[in-house]
């Protein structure tokens, strides 16, 4: 059952580690726009404090998006997807098995460069732990909703705009508990249900995020 | 030939079902969408008038409060028609019934509408009564996000030129943003709200006088039938559009330039 989930993660995986730089681009982008925001709102510490988190989680989640049109379109491009959707397992199964390998290329470093990044903005170290917990958490809810985008709009002309219309609404939930679980940490109730939220979320999405994910590539590749 | 059997079977079923095809559909709907916008305008001008005339003028808000005449139905409206708008969709992919997906699609402009109206009346409405257009309250913002929803449903399924890949992608994007609708409502909630709570709701009584009462559900009522007729109407051009292949559609333009 399983031997499929690890045969297409360790596919995605060896591939993603043959194309180094085109995943660190990902990475380079989420530092640069964090670092954007002190030029634009002004260098002053408390209110640089003040929106960290905001501005970390808006910043997790632009560069998720900027990443999701690459996680069907080299297989589509090759007509690797046609087989795989040929082939008798599970859709669901590998397509959870590609997102996984896409989160661990793309938002995993995110989540490990995050706690750097705040203490650019000065956030104390005490909540460096639950920010790193929040992205850890949301991050993979980022990439299995817009998995589903990016299936749907595989293939179509102004597919990177569209996609961006599509899941962005979608993830707002997830910036919410997401930056509200540090901004509740910092406010001193606690972030526990914040994170339990995300987390319930985060099931919630591999439950059924996968299988949305599935009929939509069926669609397109009819 | 086969068509054509099916064609004599459809036209002599009794069954309600009968309508689901498209060919039974399209007459239905042309019979039906003048007397919904005859109604609809009927109940506009009605309500209207009880909103403008009738109704006293609030106690705390004065006269701004009127507003509400068309801002609320269209709130009601544009929330409904995206639950119908799922329905159908899910209907659709299910029994793989043609006529559901034009349904929705014919669906999604009018919704969208709708919340743009809700949105557009509330920052009048906010401006002399909270003293900004604006305010990022859960109401609000769930009702931008579902603006949103809306948008990104209508530009996936204009994006997709094959009208079947078209129906199903946006069947599905409509119905994740159904199961997230709640979702997104409840989290905007705890994230911040200012909106005053409902005035109206089905378990006590209204907070409001009976005239005002009556003028907003009658408004509503108008929304309703124009929703009816608009989307019967657009229906009726997609109908076309899909089955301009087909000799029903042929002998249908044939009659029509006919009568022309």
């Amino acid at each position: 059952m399983l031997g499929p989930f690890f045969a297409v993660m360790r596919r995605d995986l060896l591939l993603a580690w043959r194309g180094r730089a085109d995943v660190l681009v990902t990475l380079a982008f989420f530092v640069i726009v964090v670092c954007l925001f002190p030029f634009g709102v002004g260098a002053e510490t408390n209110q640089l404090r003040a929106i960290a988190p905001g501005v970390l989680w808006v910043a997790a989640l632009l560069s998720t998006l900027l990443s999701l049109h690459r996680l069907f379109a080299q297989d589509h491009a090759d007509g690797t997807l046609e087989q795989l959707l040929l082939s008798p397992e599970p859709t669901a199964l590998w397509v959870l098995a590609k997102i996984a390998a896409h989160w661990i290329v793309t938002g995993l470093p995110l989540v490990l460069v995050a706690p750097g990044l705040a203490l650019l903005f000065d956030v104390g170290q005490g909540v460096l732990g639950v920010l790193t917990l929040s992205l850890a958490l949301g991050s993979p809810i980022l990439a299995l909703l817009g998995a589903v985008g990016a299936a749907l709009t595989l293939g179509l002309r102004g597919g990177g705009v569209l996609l961006a219309l599509l899941v962005l609404p979608l993830f707002v939930p997830v910036l919410i508990f997401g930056a509200g679980a540090v901004d509740s940490e910092l406010g001193g109730t606690g972030a526990a249900a914040h994170l339990l939220l995300l987390g319930g979320g985060l099931l919630g999405a591999i439950a059924l995020a996968p299988f949305a994910c599935a009929a939509a590539l069926r669609i397109a590749m009819e | 030939m086969k068509t054509a059997n099916f064609d004599d079977r459809i036209k002599r079923s009794k069954s309600l079902l009968r309508f689901a095809a498209p060919q039974m559909f399209y007459p239905l709907a042309g019979t039906f969408a003048p007397w919904c916008l005859a109604v609809a305008a009927v109940l506009t001008v009605l309500g209207l008038w009880i909103g403008f005339f009738v109704a006293p003028t609030d106690a705390q808000q004065g006269d701004v409060y009127r507003v509400i005449f068309i801002h609320v139905p269209a709130a009601w409206m544009s929330m409904f028609i995206y639950l119908v708008m799922a329905f159908w969709a899910a209907v659709g992919l299910v029994l793989n019934t043609r006529l559901s997906f034009m349904m929705a699609q014919a669906l999604a402009p009018t919704g969208a509408m709708f919340c743009f109206v809700a949105l557009w009346t509330g920052a009048l409405w906010g401006r002399p009564t909270w003293g900004t257009y604006w305010v990022w309250d859960a109401r609000l913002t769930s009702q931008l996000l579902l603006l949103f929803l809306y948008l990104g449903y209508i530009a996936l399924t204009q994006a997709i030129d094959d009208a079947r890949r078209a129906d199903r992608a946006g069947a599905i994007i409509a119905l994740v943003g159904a199961v997230n609708v709640p979702i997104i409502y409840f989290s905007v909630q705890w994230w911040n709200t200012l909106h005053q709570g409902a005035s109206v709701s089905l378990t006590r009584a209204p907070s409001m006088a009976s005239a005002m009462l009556w003028g907003m559900l009658v408004m509503a009522l108008a929304a309703w039938a124009y929703t009816f007729a608009v989307v019967f109407w657009r229906v009726r051009s997609l109908i076309l559009e899909r089955e301009r292949h087909t000799e029903w559609v042929g002998a249908e333009l044939a009659a029509h330039e006919g009568r022309a």
